[in-house]
């Protein structure tokens, strides 16, 4: 602990006039996405009870799930799955030390924004299609 | 404490005292829910806007029965987990262990909730 550099250090730029690079802005969404899936697995399972509960209480759970309410709620939490998976693989690459190199974070950055979005719009595919 | 070394009181102990536990349960809990998340969007996909004896029917099977329980059960585990990261960022004090304690009781609420309900359908279901 001897010789502590106090009051003399470089000062990090502050977050409101620092451009976040895009390796940061997919690490943020990782944790919103992660958090944010409270409100699918909400609905999912007040549906999976409400359907072994009454007619009614599926009723109400049936009208939510298949209002535009329900299909905004679905659709973003499908999304919002698919992110944190492809995020959460980086991570797994990052614990074995791969990716690391800057370059390397912005491309699998750009991998896991635009491949979210494909296997959001292929699982709305097979949705409506089968 | 007087009589051991420094390092001898710190060997094992990261800072919050448990070493590397809750990272690596974190990541086999990620490896699992990799596996489990294709599988979770088929079985619930089938069923989402089925009518009601339907959606039983469906959960009352083997494969989307015991994929959704999985996801559901390792997924909040998942979740308490990954909670305890952002509170221990942004919340302190006794309002830690407070958020902590509120993330454990929704966390195996929800499992609880869910398991229920699809051991019902398994159970009601006539076998085909």
């Amino acid at each position: 602990m001897a010789d502590v550099n106090r009051g003399n250090r470089p000062l990090s730029p502050h977050l409101q006039v620092y451009r976040l690079p895009l390796p940061a802005i997919t690490s943020i969404l990782t944790r919103i996405t992660g958090h944010a899936l409270v409100a699918g697995i909400l609905l999912l399972v007040w549906w999976l009870v409400a359907a072994v509960s009454s007619p009614g209480a599926f009723a109400a759970a049936d009208w939510l799930v298949r209002s535009w309410l329900g299909f905004l709620i679905l659709t973003a939490s499908a999304w919002a799955l698919w992110f944190h998976a492809l995020s959460g693989i980086r991570h797994l690459f990052y614990d074995q030390g791969l990716g690391l190199e800057i370059e390397d974070a912005k491309k699998a950055s750009w991998a896991i924004i635009i491949g979210s979005v494909a296997l959001t719009l292929l699982s709305l595919i097979i949705f409506f299609i089968s | 404490m007087r009589y051991i070394t420094p390092r001898k009181a710190a060997t094992g102990l990261g800072s919050a005292r448990s070493g590397t536990a809750h990272h690596w349960q974190m990541t086999v809990s990620s490896y699992a829910l990799v596996i489990l998340t294709p599988l979770f969007m088929i079985a619930v996909g089938g069923a989402i806007g089925l009518p009601q004896d339907a959606v039983a029917a469906h959960f009352g099977r083997p494969f989307p029965g015991i994929i959704t329980a999985l996801f559901i059960v390792v997924g909040m585990i998942h979740f308490i987990k990954g909670t305890r990261i952002m509170i221990d960022d942004y919340v302190y004090g006794s309002a830690n262990k407070l958020a902590i304690i509120a993330s454990n009781i929704f966390g195996w609420g929800v499992i609880a909730a869910a398991i229920f309900a699809l051991a019902k359908m398994a159970f009601t279901t006539p076998a085909i």
